[in-house]
């Protein structure tokens, strides 16, 4: 067992290297490189896919380089069963998105050696950070995984608007960077190892207060990497600016390694914690899940409005993880491995529909050459199939049964519920309140996705370039089709994926979780909870077709008849008529105007004749974010101030750095005294 | 096990079969009380019977999402029905009866229907597409926080867990929880069937409909499948209302007397609700769209109160 994961991981790591040199290799002929870097990668994840089945089943290896690194303990990795599940999600998310590139990535014809290139860092950075087994280790792939993403978010640098979007993420990824330094260094030094497999023997001897502070830096550190609100600025941003499988693959993989880290601090790493930690991630899984999609539902460029729903997802994961370190805090250990589960489980499920729309969308979006919503429309019959896939997403994305996101949500609302095993009344409010929160993120993004869907795919185009819209290739077929199916799978078996799930976490907190389940039905906490989804998917289907053939034996009209579209008397029907994504999310802009402190202009344009005669009208409603407003903003002019004021410093004068090079050595001269 | 077969047959059908004559029931106490003598309680099944001779006619705009969806929505229904107690706790099926998932049931519905009024890309259509999803979203916490507030006393999100607990416990109907977590329900139920003071399932108003600016441009079998949902939506929540609150006469046992109990017992709840709703619907104008979410609200108070007073009593 050992050699085989040790040699599985081995050929990984050639995969990935022969797709980087591959990249290098043949920069000069576009169709060949994107086909090598392209399929490296997709072999790559595939092994990794290999491995991470190996892991869940038990399998593990350990691997110490000391040579590598040897200042710090050397080069320390290790796979056990949550490191295995991590990889999962990388393998699922990335398999398709590699497969769709091969195709995808023909429009960027001067870019594909450099895309390939990084993809190939990109990819095994991501694997090798859930592999590392001491704090050196992760931190030189986490960084070099925040900056193969980094370049390739900034594959367009010719578009200014992609250059803002890459330079906004580089800073959060350092200042989140730092915030995770400042967290290991203090966690190695007051545990006297730079083994984070040790800390968790001697966390119970550092003092309270060192832990509690160690907890947030990090937290805010693997938050920002997750894209929780307070600190989701990039996300939003840089997503929708990279091409399309790169999105992919940054909001369905990348994000989960921030939860990754959350969950290996707060459950492992740094012992035992008191009750507000689960507080405070709760609290933030509640904001995030409710703003995200809440922003979601008023964007009218569809890739930005995945990227918020990303947001939104993270929050509902949190909402699993926060609520497991309560669980945690009271000696509840069943419970809290139920609603890790439960959040576990939507990770791969946003992994997989995430990943989809996000390739929907640029299967839809390479055809119109817009992301804007509001110029597309009617292309479910130009695109049927992309179509198709983009609706099985948007149903398992809004928790629908019977696919897969349906599933976790109702974990979690399971997990959540059960809080009232916890005897504090502060925390049962807490937890009623996460679960309306968490119940009106369900329903809002059914809502986002009936307008995502709606507006896109649904009646007459509103733009002409729909009109030329074709279908996508095969290869992006197939893998969009792939992750649907995976959709659908994991929505009606749930078992395929609870089973090796419970024994993660059963093996990482030594709790099997308060869940039962065979291929027939799950329940939650024995009677408390009860679905079994595949019947209810089967009696759904079969009901189906009986009402088909019902309403035959019953004598029916089939006959059809097309005619236009009622519109009260007007002469011709046409795009002009139809409701805009702004349009439709008025009346949550409208409900939630508070929030959303959104801007309203009109502008009519009359004819100067007779102000009856309307020759334009210029609608905007832009909203804006709260967040960004109340606490980015004033923290930009402070660093901008400050930066002004030390300008003086920076006089060019070498004798005066000189002077400073004095300065500062006789001040650590002093200090480290 | 023949028998529970049986019993479980049987109550779907009085769900699904009956729920048109409780829409005309209802219908026809709305006109007695507003001094009309009105259609008698028959007609939805008449109307039914007409549509589904009748051709359809389908806007050319639209595309196959539009022509499934009155067959998904039907089927979710159907589905719904055999999820609920009507009139027994020991059906068959007992794994399907989690109210969360009954829950999601509905919205698979409703984001179908929503989907299918975008098609036909009238504004019509989107109007409705887009205040019915409004609806949804905000009454979603309600919903959650009262099955809480229910489920914490019942000890399970079961339903038919929920009716046999509240059987056992006579008691519970004092208990002020249980009343404020039937109210905030009663306030649910009305927005999710799109009845008054919410949405006017009898206005084809071209700025108030909801629901019905949806379904407009449906016509024949597809308009008499969703008519035929609509109606098992509003018989399935006033029987949630009625044997999660109130469950005397709902049988425990697979008994035939105590199933002839149960259908006499829903009859007179369903009797009393329909009245309840027919009164509600003659005193109270629509509310302007703009103030529902100010109602949701208020019975999400509704709720929490009942979440939080169990917790304080406990």
């Amino acid at each position: 067992m050992l050699e085989s994961a040790t040699i599985l991981f081995s050929s990984t790591l050639m995969f990935f290297a022969s797709g980087a040199i591959g990249a290098l290799v043949c920069a000069r002929h576009h169709d060949l490189c994107r086909r090598v870097t392209h399929g490296f990668v997709f072999g790559g994840s595939v092994l990794i896919f290999g491995l991470s089945i190996l892991g869940l089943f038990g399998g593990r290896f350990e691997l110490l380089l000391p040579g590598i690194l040897p200042f710090a303990g050397g080069l320390a990795l290790g796979l056990d069963r949550l490191s295995a599940f991590f990889l999962l999600i990388i393998a699922t998310g990335v398999a398709p998105s590699a497969l769709y590139a091969i195709s995808y990535t023909r429009h960027y014809p001067q870019k594909q050696s450099s895309m390939g290139f990084m993809l190939n860092i990109f990819v095994p950075a991501m694997m090798l950070v859930v592999l590392a087994r001491n704090v050196l280790t992760f931190l030189l792939f986490w960084e070099a995984m925040s900056l193969a993403s980094y370049f390739l978010v900034m594959t367009e640098s010719e578009h200014e608007e992609t250059c803002k979007a890459g330079w906004l993420y580089l800073v959060m990824m350092h200042a989140g960077l730092a915030c995770l330094l400042i967290g290991f260094l203090a966690m190695s030094q007051a545990s006297g190892t730079f083994d984070m497999s040790e800390w968790a023997r001697s966390a119970s001897g550092i003092d309270m207060g060192m832990r509690n502070l160690v907890f947030l830096v990090m937290a805010a550190g693997f938050l920002s990497k997750a894209g929780a609100i307070p600190f989701h600025v990039w996300l939003p941003r840089a997503h929708p600016a990279a091409p399309s499988h790169v999105s992919a693959v940054m909001s369905g993989v990348m994000i989960k390694l921030g939860v990754y880290g959350l969950i290996r601090i707060a459950f492992e790493w740094l012992g035992q914690g008191p009750a507000w930690w689960g507080a405070v991630i709760l609290m933030v899984g509640a904001v995030s899940a409710l703003l995200g999609v809440l922003y979601a539902l008023v964007q009218h460029d569809l890739k930005s409005l995945l990227a918020f729903s990303s947001v939104e997802n993270i929050g509902i994961i949190l909402l699993g993880v926060g609520a497991g370190l309560l669980f945690r805090a009271y000696n509840l250990g069943s419970l809290a491995s139920l609603a890790l589960v439960a959040g576990l489980y939507h990770c791969l499920n946003h992994a997989i529909f995430k990943t989809l729309l996000f390739l929907g969308a640029g299967a839809v979006v390479e055809e119109t050459h817009t992301r804007n919503m509001e110029e597309m429309g009617g292309l479910l019959k130009r695109m049927p199939h992309t179509g198709g896939y983009f609706l099985i997403g948007s149903l398992a994305i809004a928790g629908l049964p019977p696919f897969n996101g349906f599933i976790s949500e109702w974990l979690t609302f399971q997990a959540l519920m059960l809080s009232f095993n916890i005897p504090v009344q502060f925390l049962n409010l807490l937890f009623a309140l996460s679960i309306a929160a968490l119940a009106m993120t369900a329903g809002l993004a059914a809502a986002c996705f009936v307008k995502a869907f709606g507006i896109t795919f649904l009646a007459l185009p509103r733009g002409e370039t729909v009109d030329q819209a074709h279908e996508a290739s095969r290869t992006m077929r197939a893998s969009m089709g792939l992750l649907s199916v995976a959709c659908l799978a994991l929505g009606v078996l749930p078992a395929l994926v609870l089973r090796p799930l419970s024994n993660t976490i059963a093996e990482f907190i030594g709790d099997r979780p308060e869940l039962s389940f065979n291929w027939n039905n799950i329940s939650a906490a024995d009677v408390f909870a009860v679905i079994a989804p595949f019947w209810m998917a089967m009696i759904l289907v079969v009901l189906i077709l009986t009402v088909w053939v019902g309403l035959h034996a019953f004598g029916t009209n089939f006959h059809r008849r097309y005619y236009e579209t009622w519109g009260c008397g007007r002469a011709l029907q046409t795009a002009a008529f139809e409701y805009t994504a702004a349009a439709f999310a008025y009346p949550f802009k409208r409900v939630f105007a508070l929030l959303y402190r959104s801007i309203e202009e009109t502008e009519i344009e009359a004819h100067p004749e007779s102000r009856f005669f309307v020759k334009t009208i210029t609608y905007r409603h832009e909203t804006r974010s709260i967040i960004e407003d109340s606490v980015y903003a004033p923290i930009a002019a402070t660093v901008r101030r400050l930066a002004a004021k030390a300008r003086k410093l920076q006089s060019g004068n070498v004798h005066s750095y000189l002077f400073y090079i004095l300065v500062a050595l006789l001040a650590l001269v002093l200090f480290a005294k | 096990m023949t028998l529970e077969v049986a019993i479980t047959a049987l109550q779907w059908l009085v769900a699904v079969l009956g729920a048109p004559l409780l829409v005309g029931i209802v219908g026809k106490t709305k006109a007695r009380l507003q001094g009309r003598r009105g259609a008698g309680v028959w007609q939805p099944y008449r109307n039914l019977r007409k549509l589904l001779v009748k051709e359809v006619v389908i806007s050319g705009t639209t595309s196959w999402v539009f022509r499934l969806t009155p067959y998904v929505v039907i089927s979710t229904m159907l589905l719904s029905a055999l999820m609920v107690p009507v009139l027994t706790t020991s059906g068959a099926l007992p794994f399907l009866g989690n109210i969360i998932m009954l829950m999601s049931v509905f919205l698979l519905g409703t984001f179908f229907l929503a989907l299918a009024a975008l098609d036909a890309g009238s504004s019509f259509g989107g109007m409705g597409s887009s205040r019915e999803m409004a609806i949804a979203a905000l009454a979603e916490p309600t919903v959650m926080i009262a099955i809480f507030a229910i489920a914490l006393r019942a000890g399970s999100t079961d339903l038919n867990e929920m009716v046999r607990r509240s059987v056992s416990d006579p008691l519970l109907l004092l208990n002020p929880g249980h009343l404020l977590a039937f109210l905030s329900f009663v306030i649910v139920a009305l927005a999710e069937t799109g009845r008054l003071p919410v949405d006017n399932p009898s206005t084809h108003l071209e700025l108030t409909m909801i629901h019905e600016a949806m379904i407009l441009e449906y016509s024949g079998r597809y308009l008499a499948l969703i008519e035929w949902a609509s109606s098992i939506k509003l018989f399935l929540f006033l029987t949630l209302l009625g044997n999660i609150f109130f469950p005397w006469g709902v049988a425990v046992t697979p008994e035939p007397v105590a199933l002839v109990i149960g259908v006499v017992a829903l009859a007179i709840k369903l009797g009393v609700l329909a009245l309840g709703l027919a009164i509600l619907e003659t005193s109270v104008a629509k509310l302007r769209l703009f103030l529902v979410p100010e109602l949701l609200s208020g019975s999400f108070l509704l709720a929490l109160l009942a979440v939080i007073s169990f917790f304080f009593l406990r």
